[in-house]
């Protein structure tokens, strides 16, 4: 789960760590007040949306007076802003972050997250900040510091010491840096937190050292006990599809492509969608219903499927291990005799009672395609879809 | 032979009184696995389907002599029961657990990693189907039938790819010495080449299978194993060509955050090892079929 900016800002000073002052906006109103309430010249509209690289796409405006915090605010509210990272369809701002202009000597990068590899916290940092670290990571790999913490003992004041002199800082404001450093580790630690990101970390004109933006992921698997983080999830910044299909238990991730598709297991899920592509098509989605796929459950995943007006056809594969093919049949059968169906269904289905299930589907009079293997089945599936797309066309001609 | 689990394994079952636990239980008795108690504190003394339950994992491994357990203790305890069973000398520990928080997974590790390597508890897991040795023992959720017992070695993260991967085999005839799954969590018990290891000292082992996907650096790190230490052959598969970057495919763990996570970069870097690699998902048997001919 992802926060916005204003509140990982909030947890993080709760931790120690400078920033600038600021205050929430949801109307251009609100946003004048606040920059009345901090004072100053200059300050930045910033619009929160769960996505880095908002700079790049507009959605941070330096405005230098009252007026031009309005406008700034007035153009960013309900504005829909497209990153390398929202991918095409975007996120629409629907917050403001008012904060006070920063005069900034120096930019750096700094990060802590869960390394796989170590399975270690490492913390990451850069006294080239404010770039992106992907491409720094690849064209300068020497400028970026990383230092593993010992789960055991956790960070000690000497790695803090060492990854403040990695980033360039003076000797003056190291005590500070050491104190926001092991500020983020103990906020990591305590809030289960998966990623936390500040970049740039910046050093003002006047010495301090100030967090200009953070990012923070918490791991999903934690949130039965970060009740105070679950309590800022925005469901505004995530796909309304998946949310629906969380609430309902499922795992749902839709894709650009035509053929919706319904499985059993993220493993299996991702083959078969890999079968259809080789076969010729393009997945619709990622689905997985689980195990206990009941006759309830799979009539939801169905709608769900269903909902994306792209879907010109759907493949619905399912290994049965402790769920059986004569109950998943079953299933399957009562969703399309209660779903008005325009799209052609294929089933595959194997593993236990399979052959029940096949009677099942047989004999219930429905027009459902049916395959025996994950290679057929996904060749049917692109078959189908063609059709559909050539009747189309066809229809359109005459 | 086979890897981690046979037909002389003695497994006791975290969590056996619960609705999953129980269920399971059962099942793998049915398969004639030898589960010999459960535990579930407080309600040691009793029984449960005709075996002792204890309260705690060291009584239980006392009084039965038990030497491998299966976790299926709800997300916010499981941490916990795993590190007991280490501590109370269960050698082989599967964990079924979806759902567990990554920070527990990092103290279990580091927990684990304090023990001497000849006393350290070998984990696989969590959120993973399970640890199959078919005909011999099955310590997991598997269906059970659709393994035929062999000598093809089948190391996955994912469950029910895992069965199709079995299935596909037994349409040809292919029999399996064991399976295991390694779950789809960021942070596991065991990783791909963990597993690998065992199965390269196995003698009923003749090749193995290794189903991975996308999201972080473990095939990779097998694959270099593979190509420096072992001398039987390794087949793979990667799934999620379709993934695309920075969504999570249902697994925790499938994500691609960084390069080299993709299932195309993982494909090309592995076929750079030697690794023998599935076209697709539907020609895991017979990719495994082509190779055992040639050995």
């Amino acid at each position: 789960m992802d926060i916005h900016e204003y509140q990982a800002k909030e947890l993080l000073s709760g931790y120690g760590v400078k920033i600038a002052e600021g205050g929430l906006a949801y109307s251009p109103e609100d946003a004048v007040q606040r920059a009345r309430e901090i004072g100053g010249h200059i300050w930045a509209v910033k619009a929160q949306i769960h996505s880095g690289a908002r700079g790049k796409a507009g959605g941070i405006k330096i405005c230098k007076t009252h007026d031009e915090v309005e406008a700034a605010a007035s153009h960013l509210l309900g504005k829909r802003l497209v990153t390398h990272q929202t991918g095409p369809a975007g996120k629409v701002c629907s917050r403001l972050y008012v904060e006070a202009g920063t005069e900034i000597a120096k930019e750096l990068y700094f990060c802590f997250l869960v390394d796989r590899s170590s399975e270690r916290i490492v913390m990451v940092g850069s006294a080239q900040g404010g770039m992106d670290i992907e491409e720094l990571a690849v064209s300068q790999p020497d400028a970026i510091k990383k230092i593993y913490i010992e789960p055991a003992v956790g960070l000690q004041d000497y790695q803090a010491r060492e990854m403040a002199f990695a980033l360039g800082l003076d000797a003056e404001i190291l005590s500070h840096a050491v104190k926001t450093i092991k500020g983020c580790y103990n906020a990591l630690r305590a809030l289960d937190v998966s990623m936390l990101e500040i970049n740039p970390l910046v050093v003002t004109r006047s010495g301090e050292l100030l967090a200009l933006d953070a990012k923070m992921g918490f791991d999903d698997n934690a949130l039965f006990r970060q009740q105070k983080i679950s309590e800022l999830r925005d469901k505004t910044q995530e796909d309304p599809r998946e949310m629906a299909a969380a609430d309902r238990g499922l795992s749902y991730v839709g894709l650009d492509g035509d053929i919706g598709c319904m499985i059993n297991g993220a493993g299996l899920a991702m083959a078969t969608m890999d079968m259809i592509k080789l076969a010729g098509g393009e997945p619709a989605n990622f689905l997985d219903v689980g195990g206990g796929a009941s006759a309830e459950r799979t009539e939801k995943a169905f709608r769900l499927v269903l909902a994306d007006q792209n879907v010109k056809a759907m493949l619905v594969n399912i290994f049965a291990g402790i769920n059986r093919c004569d109950w998943i049949a079953e299933g399957v059968v009562q969703a399309v005799r209660k779903i008005d169906m325009k799209v052609p269904l294929i089933v595959r289905l194997s593993g236990t009672n399979v052959a029940e299930g096949q009677r099942i589907i047989a004999e219930s009079g429905l027009p459902i395609i049916t395959a025996d293997t994950l290679a057929e089945a996904a060749e049917k599936a692109v078959q189908a879809r063609n059709a559909v797309v050539a009747q189309a066309a066809a229809a359109q001609e005459i | 032979m086979a890897i981690f689990i046979n037909e002389t394994t003695r497994i006791i079952v975290q969590g056996i009184t619960g609705k999953i636990g129980s269920f399971h239980a059962e099942d793998m008795l049915k398969y004639g696995s030898k589960v010999v108690g459960g535990v579930t504190p407080g309600k040691g003394g009793q029984s449960h389907l005709g075996l002792p339950v204890f309260n705690t994992v060291k009584e239980a491994v006392q009084a039965t002599g038990a030497d491998a357990s299966i976790v299926f203790v709800p997300p916010a305890f499981a941490a916990d029961s795993i590190m007991e069973a280490a501590d109370a000398g269960i050698r082989y520990c599967v964990s079924i657990t979806d759902g567990i928080p990554t920070q527990d997974m990092m103290t279990v590790k580091n927990f684990l990693r304090r023990f001497p390597v000849d006393q350290r508890m070998i984990l696989t897991g969590p959120n993973c189907a399970g640890t199959i040795s078919p005909g011999r023992s099955m310590l997991g959720i598997m269906p059970g039938h659709i393994y035929l017992p062999g000598h093809v070695g089948i190391v996955g993260r994912s469950g029910t790819l895992g069965y199709e991967a079995a299935d596909q085999l037994k349409r040809l005839g292919i029999g399996v010495s064991t399976s295991v799954g390694i779950g789809g969590d960021p942070i596991n018990g065991s990783s791909h080449r963990d597993v690998l290891e065992q199965f390269e000292q196995d003698p009923d082992t003749h090749v193995v299978l290794m189903i991975g996907e996308i999201g972080g650096p473990q095939e990779v790190e097998a694959g270099l194993f593979a190509k420096k230490y072992m001398g039987k052959p390794v087949v793979a598969y990667i799934a999620g060509l379709t993934a695309p970057e920075g969504r999570r495919m249902g697994h925790a763990g499938a994500i691609i955050s960084s390069a080299g996570e993709s299932a195309a970069e993982k494909v090309a870097l592995l076929k750079d090892l030697g690794v023998t690699i599935c076209p697709t998902p539907a020609a895991m048997g017979v990719t495994v079929a082509q190779v055992l001919a040639r050995f």
